[in-house]
């Protein structure tokens, strides 16, 4: 390809970051005319200072991140677009071996059911505060996470006031395992390798995940420079397509043991295979050799697992306002409205002929079962997309949907 | 420092100790005396309770800037607001410092002419401090390389019964023939020794 576009990205060495180091290590990127380079970080707020001085012109970022950083929520940001997504699910929620016996003894079992495990742990939560005991302490890796999101999501729907019954704190997630081994923490929610780290060492136990949580939900993004990407189209579009390929790479069973060979290299997730083979399958350990199987834990490609929904934007903004970090005004929604970038997505990706959703928005949590949808190119299957709780979230309904999202 | 004025407090995070010491002298110098320095973030909240600081610094491979930011705009502990950098415009002084490798949050209101000096110290600190790891690695480097000479020049001596400098000659040939560093050679030289080496008899 006669065009060299340089680009440099970001990324925490996570399982995620999967579809951004294969686009390099598979000659992805290379065959799109891109000499792609990678940074490894060890936060998000480099990740987001980088992209604000121009070091980096995309990153892995947090599904909510580009559009705190738009909102005006966190120190030296940039506008920030998302084009696509990084793929769907992929967090766990795992507790220290003391809270899940003590789960365990109200009724807890092992099958990440969040309603059965979530009411047990209510009950954990209740006998805490009537024995004077301190609350319990959750992690989750920033505040402008789908982490922290689904987390409270799921305890709110289990009569857990997550900002009153628990206490909810940020660690990094390669400090996870150890902070719940030592008992810092008592139980945490992250993306992989984190969980299966811990459920593989015995220092912890997976009580549910992200996926049974709210399925098919959204979690990290491509993260671009506003201006960088208006200014330079071609070199986006081109990425966009050398990362669809990517994924789909990502996606294939066939390349599993391929995957976690690179993810384990030093400049990349830098742990076992083993450790990342399980999310995978999805075959979640939880005990020796014992697992339990989720359907679509951790989506790299199918489904449109790439694609930018806007409604999935807002249900975070939404959650944004639940927690108190913004208020919800209309100009705020329309900020969170407007990151999420789907018309872009379609124009870099129309060229492959793969499934486009014609929708920009849908409504989360109407698909029981998979679905056929309206798409171009390919023929789509979507969802299930339920909430756990039954919940339903229709972007055309925010106001109602903020309003009724109180305790 | 102005006279008249209460000095600035600065707490600085920093795992590398000896980072962290280059970085005190520098501010200490320069007049700052009210400094602590702590290597982890253990009980941080307490501290920042405690001290009131009006800058904080924190270095950019510590992974707990995440943590830090959230206990910012959340905790009863920070009871100032607390900003980053100097001045958001400033974006010279934003980009020196996350090239440098440094961050730091300023308490709200601070004037920029103050903050800037302490900005600039931790900059030029850093900068330095890397410099010296730098050199520190190579001359660490050259100083491996010689022992592998030795090594491999010890082997061929015993082995072939060669004198010192005989040895070095034919390590030298063999690298400039092969196109190869001496030092390289030295490492396949001694690989080859030890796994040619009767049992027990390797090092």
């Amino acid at each position: 390809m006669a065009e060299t576009h340089q680009i440099t990205a970001g990324f925490m060495p996570l399982l995620d970051s999967a579809v951004l180091v294969t686009a390099k290590e598979m000659g992805f990127a290379a065959a799109e005319g891109i000499d792609l380079t990678l940074v490894r970080e060890m936060s998000w707020a480099n990740i987001r200072d980088r992209l604000a001085v121009g070091h980096f012109q995309v990153a892995h970022m947090l599904g909510p991140m580009p559009i705190a950083c738009n909102l005006g929520l966190t120190p030296l940001a940039v506008p920030t677009i998302v084009p696509m997504a990084l793929g769907q699910g992929g967090n766990a929620v795992t507790v220290s071996n003391a809270v899940w016996a003590a789960m365990s003894a109200h009724g807890a079992e092992e099958n990440f059911d969040p309603a059965t495990t979530g009411h047990a742990l209510k009950k954990v939560v209740l006998e805490r505060v009537s024995q004077r005991k301190p609350l319990l302490r959750f992690a989750v890796v920033h505040p402008f996470s789908g982490h922290n999101y689904e987390l409270r999501y799921w305890l709110a729907a289990c009569g857990i006031d997550p900002s009153r019954d628990i206490e909810i704190v940020i660690v990094p997630p390669p400090l996870m395992v150890d902070a719940l081994a030592s008992g810092t923490i008592d139980g945490y929610c992250v993306g992989e390798p984190w969980s299966t780290a811990a459920a593989l060492l015995g220092r912890g136990h997976i009580v549910t995940v992200k996926a049974a949580i709210w399925r098919s939900s959204p979690e990290k993004v491509l993260g671009a420079g506003a201006l960088w990407a208006e200014e330079n189209p071609e070199a986006l579009s081109a990425l966009l397509r050398a990362l669809s390929n990517a994924a789909k790479w990502c996606g294939d069973a066939h390349n599993h043991d391929d995957l976690t060979r690179i993810l384990a290299e030093k400049l990349y997730v830098a742990q076992p295979a083993g450790w990342m083979l399980p999310a995978l399958r999805g075959q979640l350990p939880i005990g020796g050799e014992r697992t339990v199987a989720v359907s679509d834990f951790f989506v790299p490609f199918a489904k449109g697992a790439t694609f930018p929904w806007k409604s999935h934007a807002l249900w975070f903004y939404s959650q944004m306002v639940r927690w108190g970090q913004v208020q919800h005004t209309a100009a705020n929604a329309q900020i969170a409205r407007e990151t999420y970038r789907p018309d872009l997505y379609r124009a870099a990706l129309k060229p492959l002929g793969i499934a486009l959703p014609v929708a920009n928005a849908k409504v989360e949590g109407a698909l029981t079962a998979a679905t056929p949808v309206g798409s171009s190119g390919a023929s789509l299957v979507l969802g299930p997309d339920g909430f756990f709780d039954g919940g339903l979230f229709d972007p055309d309904k925010l106001d109602a949907y903020i309003a009724s999202q109180k305790l | 420092m102005p006279a008249g004025q209460k000095p600035l407090s600065i707490l600085v995070i920093d795992e590398n100790h000896l980072r962290a010491s280059v970085i005190e002298a520098g501010l200490r110098e320069a007049g700052y005396d009210d400094l602590t320095i702590v290597y982890d973030v253990v009980g941080i909240a307490r501290r920042i309770e405690k001290i009131q600081p009006d800058v904080i610094m924190i270095n950019l491979e510590n992974p707990n800037r995440d943590m830090l930011e959230n206990m910012f705009q959340l905790s009863r502990a920070v009871k100032r607001p607390i900003a980053m950098f100097v001045d958001r415009s400033d974006s010279a002084s934003i980009e020196a410092a996350v090239e440098a490798g440094v961050s730091a949050y300023v308490v709200d209101g601070l004037k920029r002419e103050r903050v800037k000096p302490v900005l600039d110290m931790a900059i030029s600190r850093f900068n330095a401090f890397s410099r010296m790891s730098r050199e520190l690695d190579e001359a660490r480097s050259e100083l491996e390389k010689r022992k592998l000479v030795e090594r491999a020049k010890g082997i061929l001596m015993s082995t072939r019964g060669l004198s010192e400098q005989q040895a070095y000659v034919l390590l030298r040939k063999t690298a400039m023939s092969q196109n190869r560093k001496i030092s390289e050679i030295a490492e396949s030289l001694i690989t080859a020794a030890g796994l040619l080496a009767p049992p027990g008899e390797e090092e």
